[in-house]
């Protein structure tokens, strides 16, 4: 059982924002690295199949030399082995198209991908990466039960209003893992310290095709009049609350 | 400029959002709604709104939605119609298929946007980056046509009879790789109704510890609210998803809202903006909730909330 799962490093964004010359991007000062939430849950996910059926977990992920370190928070966690691929724009067609060059040579039994990235929200690249592959896809996944020898599997997909779609799907397959679907284990501090010794395969994108777009504008946007903030001593706005509450419950 | 709008349907009715696509599509030029199904016709007369100039009709094997099928059809109806702009909903259905089509047919491609203008001939579509606090203005220089999925809840739903012309494009079935089996209801042993609750206490990552929910229930009991929660909390098993509000949990609407430690992701603020009043309690200054609030208080929530519990 061969299991990819594609991770990426989002960037969150704090309290202040300035932009970047071009305006194109927020100035990256700005922005605090992380491992996106959705891929957590997909990491688990694989390594729970290795742990029932045996075999490999190889980790993919586009970006920058930094952004080994979420690759390495997922080999703490108990990935095998681990791809970079540099050079390659953040849109998501881009980067399935980086993702499925390294992939198809894989020959995995399961793609596995976050739903979508916390700091672009396009759920995209997944279901590219599936189309690129010529693989099915199921995307918002909240189950998997994955029979190796009728190379299928029943997964359950995460309707809105929580409606569930139970669909049997065709493997090697890619899917797309919602959070919630298990819970993503804590790596001790030696296999943290593991991690940071294993030596990541890097590779360089082939580059070519379109983007999905591009950006010509990023700005704050206006927000209207927004919120009326209640300042004060913690007493003072609790007082407040307590008052409006009161007078919209009428 | 001609526009495609992918019609959603579920067990047999038209969802919401096909009407909010229609509402977006028609200010952008003619419309033609797709119906896909395995009995089209008979969703054809919910799909005749106001300002659809045509309907087109694929019959598909699959009682409900199926990636591949859809897949096809849309690609087929896009070949057949050369929409410039194409519309699905940003629904779980469509990041299913849509992305793969676009990638596939070399469509312009962006998703959850919740602006799009015209410039001459040229698309440009707005949509958030980085947890809701910046915009970007997209274009897609090019591209043979654009596939867009809008943002639900943002458009108001088109209302009124259309007088739309109705035909049907014949699509060979693929061997569907992905088959529906079931739909499956979300856990109905609820103790509690939240969308009847008049007074909503919202809990969500920000109280921190699985501890602190007890605090909370507390508070919402004393001050007579139903307590309700945003996804994380639900995703870490510290509450059940009866209790949980947003696209992916339940829809409200009371008459206060009153929110402690949610930022507001976009598929939370979509289940609950159409509250009465709502009352949000963040550190975070720039937490999208607050886009959304009439009252915002930056602040420890565990003072405010102690603060509160003194007054009830």
């Amino acid at each position: 059982m061969k299991t990819v799962v594609c991770i990426k490093q989002v960037l969150q964004l704090g309290d202040e924002v300035e932009f970047t010359d071009d305006g194109l991007d927020v100035d990256p000062d700005y922005l605090d690295p992380a491992l996106n939430e959705w891929d957590s849950f997909a990491t688990e996910e694989a390594l729970q199949l290795r742990e029932r059926l045996g075999g490999e977990v190889v980790l993919v992920t586009c970006g920058s030399k930094a952004s080994e370190a979420a690759l390495r928070r997922c080999l703490a966690m108990g990935a095998d082995r681990a791809i970079r691929i540099e050079g390659v724009a953040r849109d998501p067609f881009s980067v399935a198209r980086a993702l499925a060059e390294v992939v198809s040579a894989e020959n995995a039994d399961l793609v596995l991908c976050g739903v979508q990235s916390s700091d672009a929200v396009q759920a995209a690249t997944g279901t590219a990466l599936a189309e690129l592959l010529d693989l099915p896809c199921a995307a918002v996944v909240t189950k998997v039960d994955y029979d190796a020898g009728a190379r299928t599997a029943v997964v359950d997909r995460e309707l809105e209003g929580g409606l569930v779609d139970r669909v049997e799907i065709d493997t090697p397959a890619v899917l797309t893992i919602q959070t919630g679907i298990n819970e993503p284990r804590y790596a001790n501090l030696r296999a943290i310290k593991q991690a940071e010794q294993v030596e990541i395969d890097v590779r360089n994108a082939a580059g070519g095709g379109a983007p999905a777009y591009r950006v010509r504008k990023m700005f704050v946007p206006d927000r209207g009049e927004g919120a009326e903030m209640i300042d004060g001593s913690p007493a003072e706005i609790a007082a407040r609350i307590a008052s409006i509450v009161k007078e919209r419950l009428v | 400029m001609s526009v495609l709008v992918v019609a959603e349907h579920l067990r047999g009715q038209i969802r919401d959002v096909t009407r909010e696509l229609v509402t977006a599509g028609r200010e952008l030029g003619p419309v033609t709604v797709a119906v896909i199904g395995q009995d089209p016709g008979s969703l054809v007369d919910a799909a005749n709104i106001d300002g659809v100039a045509e309907i087109v009709t694929v019959t598909i094997g699959a009682g409900e939605f199926e990636n591949d099928a859809y897949q096809a059809a849309v690609e087929a109806l896009i070949a057949d119609r050369k929409p410039r702009v194409t519309l699905l909903g940003f629904t779980v259905n469509s990041m299913g298929y849509g992305p793969a089509a676009a990638v596939k047919l070399g469509l312009g491609f962006a998703s959850d946007v919740h602006g799009i203008a015209l410039e001459g001939d040229a698309v440009v579509a707005t949509r958030s980056f980085y947890g809701s606090k910046v915009n970007a203005e997209l274009e897609f220089p090019g591209a043979d046509g654009v596939m867009l999925l809008l943002r639900p809840t943002v458009w108001a739903p088109a209302e009124g009879r259309g007088s739309a012309s109705v035909s049907s494009l014949e699509v060979a079935a693929p061997a569907s790789r992905a088959r529906h089996r079931e739909l499956v209801e979300a856990s109905t042993s609820s103790d509690v109704d939240i969308t009847q609750a008049d007074f909503l206490l919202s809990i969500g990552r920000g109280i921190g510890d699985k501890e602190n929910v007890e605090m909370f229930k507390e508070l919402a009991e004393k001050m007579g609210a139903t307590l309700s929660v945003s996804r994380p909390l639900v995703d870490a098993g510290w509450m059940p998803s009866s209790r949980q509000v947003g696209q992916s949990g339940k829809t409200v609407k009371p008459s206060v809202y009153l929110a402690f430690g949610i930022s507001g992701a976009v598929q939370h603020l979509a289940g609950m903006k159409a509250s009465g009043t709502i009352i949000a309690v963040n550190t975070d200054p720039e937490a999208a909730i607050f886009n959304v609030a009439q009252y915002g208080v930056k602040a420890d929530l565990f003072d405010v909330a102690e603060e509160l519990e003194k007054l009830y």
